[in-house]
C-alpha cells in the first residue's frame, strides 16, 4: 500500500475554485433549458420593440415623455426599456431558476454527494455557486440590454440620445450608461440570487426552490407597490431596482442607486450567510 | 488493532433520523490492505454509516476515523485519497461521461489540472467506457452508469475505495465485470470497503466482514473466523441408535436428535475424535461420522435473523 500513498503524498493542495467555477459556468450555460431562457429574455425585448414599431406606424407622431416612448425616436433606448420591462418578472424568474438548480438541483440528482466527497469544502462550493449566480445575472441583463440595442437600432435607427433632463449625449456615452445600468441591475439580481441560494439549501426539489424564490421577488414588488406600506419600501430589495433610469439624467443622479447598491449588498451578505449556516452542517442524505 | 493501522475505525458511532435510530454504537475496524465486506439486509444502516465516514452526514454519537484521521474534520486531507461510490451513481444527465468526470476532478482541490484528461481517460478505460466517453450520461445504460461511478472513484490513485452496493441493479454480466474489477483493485493492495446485501458477493471478494443488523454490528472479523461462528455440528450414522444416544448424553451432547439422515447433534467444545472413540468403546457400530458443513449463509441467517438474497 506504500505505492499509492507515496503518490498521494506528493499531491499538494491547490485551489480548486477557478477550475470548479469554470466547470460550473459550462454546466449552467451548456444546459439547453438555460439557453432557451436567454432566448426568451431576448424574445421579450424583441416583442416590445416590434409592438412599439407597430404603434408608431399606427399613430405616427404620438409621443409620451417616458423611456418607452423615447424608443420610437432612438433604438438605443430599447436597451433601457427592455431592462425596465424585464426587471419586474422575467429577469428575477431567470435568476430563480438558476438558484433552484444551484444546490437543490445537485441534491436532487445526487451529484452533491459526489462533489462534496471529491472533495470540495462546503463553503467553497457555496462560493462557486454564488459567483455563478452573479455571472448568470450579468449575462441575463446583458442579453436584454444588448438585444434591445440591436433590435431597437434595426427598427428605429440609432443616434445621439436625448436624456431625461433634455440634454443630448453621444451614442458612445449612451452605450456606456447602458452598460452601467446592466451592472447595476446585475447586483440587484445577484442579491436575489443569494436569497435563492439560501432557499436552495433548504430543499432537494429545484422546482420548489425556484418557485419560492420567484414568489419572494414578486411579493417584494407587490409590497413595494402598496402606498400604505411606504415606511417599509426603503427596506425592500426591489425598491430601487429601477433606479438605473437615473443614469439617463444629466448629470447622472446617483443617490438612489448608491442606496440601492447598499441594500443589495446587505441582502446578499445576509442570505449568503444564512445559506452557509444552513449548509455547513447539513446532512446530505440525497 | 489501533486506529493508526486501520483504514477505517469508528467508536460508538450512532445516528438517528427523527425517531428512528439508524446506526447504533458502531465500532468499525477495517484493517489496511483488507477487502472488507460490510454486509447487512436492506435498511440495516450501511449507507448511513458510509455517509458518516465520508462526512456527508454528521454522527450524533461517537467518532470515526478514515486513513488514521478524524472525520469529518480532516475531510479535506483524507477524501482525496478515498474513492467512493455511495448509494449508486449520480451524474449530470446532459453532460457526457467524460465531462462529468472532469467536473468531479475540478472539484478536488488536490488534483492536477494538467493530467485531468489523461487520468479521466485512464479511469474510463479501466471500467471499459472509453468508447462511450463522449456520450451523454442520459444515454448510458444502468451498467454503464454504475461503471462511470466506479471510474469517478478511480480518478486518482486511492488508498481506500468505499463501494456501496456496486453491483446493485446490474445484470449478471455486469455484476461479473464489476466484481472482477473490485478483485483486481483489491489485488493491487488498495483497501476496499464494500457494502452489500449479497452474501455471495462478500464471500467471493472479501477477506474481512462486518455484519449489520438493524443498525448494529453483530459480528466483525476475518471471514474465516466467521465461518466458525456457527455452532459446530456433527452427523452420525449407526444402527445402534439407543446406545449411541446414551453415549452422547454421557459426553454432554444434549441436543442430539435423530433425523432421516442419521443422528445430528452439536459438538460444543468436544473434539470429534473423542465422540467416535467413546462410541466405539461402547460397542456402537459407527457407519459414518463427520462434521456438518455449516454454510456461511446459515451463519449469517443466524446472526441477522433474516434471509439474504443469495441468488445473485
Ligand atoms: N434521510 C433519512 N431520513 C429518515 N430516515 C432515513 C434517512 N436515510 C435513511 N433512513 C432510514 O435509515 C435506515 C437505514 O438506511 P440505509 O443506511 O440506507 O440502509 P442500507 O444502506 O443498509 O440499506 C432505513 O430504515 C432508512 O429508511
Ligand atoms: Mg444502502
Amino acid at each position: 500500500m506504500s505505492a499509492p500513498e507515496a503518490s498521494v503524498a506528493v499531491r499538494q493542495r491547490r485551489g480548486s475554485f477557478g477550475r470548479l467555477f469554470v466547470s460550473e459556468l459550462q454546466l449552467v450555460f451548456g444546459r439547453r433549458r438555460n439557453q432557451v431562457g436567454l432566448v426568451v429574455l431576448l424574445g421579450l425585448v424583441t416583442m416590445l420593440g416590434v409592438a412599439l414599431k407597430v404603434s408608431q406606424l399606427r399613430h405616427p407622431g404620438a409621443r409620451g415623455g417616458d423611456i418607452i416612448s423615447a424608443v420610437a425616436g432612438n433604438g438605443i433606448f430599447l436597451g433601457f426599456a427592455g431592462l425596465t420591462i424585464e426587471i419586474a418578472l422575467f429577469l428575477p424568474l431567470a435568476v430563480s431558476v438558476l438558484a433552484g438548480d444551484a444546490i437543490a438541483g445537485e441534491a436532487n440528482l445526487g451529484t452533491l454527494r459526489y462533489l462534496l466527497t471529491s472533495p470540495v469544502s462546503r463553503v467553497r462550493l457555496l462560493a462557486v455557486k454564488a459567483c455563478a449566480l452573479g455571472v448568470g445575472s450579468l449575462v441575463g441583463a446583458l442579453v436584454v440590454a444588448l438585444g434591445g440595442v440591436l433590435v431597437g437600432t434595426a427598427l428605429f435607427g440609432a443616434g445621439p440620445l436625448i436624456t431625461l433632463s433634455g440634454s443630448r449625449i453621444g451614442i458612445g456615452d449612451g452605450l456606456l450608461r447602458l452598460l452601467l445600468a446592466v451592472l447595476y441591475v446585475t447586483v440587484g439580481l445577484a442579491a436575489l440570487g443569494m436569497i435563492g441560494l439560501f432557499v436552495s439549501t433548504l430543499t432537494e426539489q429545484p422546482i420548489a426552490a425556484t418557485v419560492a424564490t420567484a414568489m419572494v421577488s414578486t411579493l417584494l414588488w407587490i409590497l413595494d407597490a402598496v402606498p400604505q406600506l411606504d415606511w417599509l419600501h426603503p427596506w425592500l430589495l426591489v425598491d430601487r431596482w429601477s433606479a438605473f433610469i437615473d443614469l439617463l439624467r444629466d448629470p447622472i443622479f446617483t443617490d438612489r442607486m448608491v442606496t440601492g447598491l447598499w441594500v443589495d449588498l446587505a441582502y446578499g451578505v445576509v442570505f449568503f450567510g444564512a445559506a452557509w449556516l444552513r449548509f455547513r452542517n447539513k446532512n446530505i442524505t440525497s | 488493532m489501533s486506529p493508526d493501522h486501520a483504514a477505517i475505525s469508528s467508536n460508538g458511532l450512532g445516528k438517528r433520523f427523527g425517531r428512528q435510530q439508524v446506526v447504533v454504537d458502531l465500532d468499525l475496524d477495517v484493517p489496511r490492505g483488507s477487502c472488507y465486506g460490510f454486509i447487512g439486509p436492506n435498511g440495516s444502516g450501511k449507507t448511513t454509516t458510509i455517509r458518516m465516514l465520508l462526512g456527508l452526514v454528521r454522527p450524533d454519537a461517537g467518532s470515526c476515523a478514515v486513513l488514521g484521521e478524524e472525520m469529518p474534520a480532516a475531510g479535506g486531507r483524507v477524501l482525496p485519497r478515498v474513492g467512493a461510490l455511495v448509494e449508486g451513481p449520480a451524474f449530470h444527465p446532459y453532460l457526457s461521461g467524460l465531462t462529468n468526470l472532469l467536473r468531479l476532478d475540478a472539484a478536488d482541490g488536490t488534483s492536477d489540472p494538467a493530467t485531468a484528461r489523461s487520468r479521466a481517460g485512464a479511469a474510463l478505460e479501466r471500467v471499459g467506457l472509453i468508447a462511450a466517453a463522449n456520450k451523454r450520461y442520459r444515454a448510458y445504460s444502468l451498467g454503464m452508469r454504475q461503471r462511470l461511478g466506479i471510474a469517478a472513484a478511480l480518478l486518482q490513485p486511492r488508498d481506500l475505495l468505499v463501494l456501496d452496493e456496486p453491483t446493485n441493479g446490474l445484470d449478471p454480466q455486469g455484476t461479473r465485470e464489476v466484481r472482477h474489477l473490485v478483485a483486481e483493485l483489491a489485488a493491487e493492495g488498495t483497501t476496499i470497503f464494500l457494502s452489500s446485501h449479497l452474501l455471495s458477493e462478500v464471500e467471493q471478494l472479501c477477506d474481512h466482514v462486518g455484519v449489520m443488523r438493524e443498525g448494529r454490528m453483530v459480528a466483525q472479523g476475518p471471514l474465516a473466523e466467521l465461518h466458525g461462528l456457527r455452532t459446530r455440528r456433527f452427523r452420525l450414522r449407526t444402527a445402534d441408535t439407543a446406545v449411541a444416544f446414551q453415549v452422547l448424553a454421557g459426553l454432554g451432547v444434549g441436543d442430539a436428535v435423530e433425523g432421516a439422515d442419521g443422528i445430528v447433534g452439536g459438538l460444543g467444545e468436544l473434539e470429534p475424535d473423542r465422540i467416535v472413540r467413546a462410541l466405539v468403546d461402547a460397542g456402537v457400530g459407527v457407519r459414518a461420522f463427520g462434521p456438518l458443513a455449516a454454510s456461511l449463509e446459515d451463519a449469517f441467517v443466524e446472526l441477522t435473523g433474516e434471509g439474504f438474497d443469495v441468488s445473485a
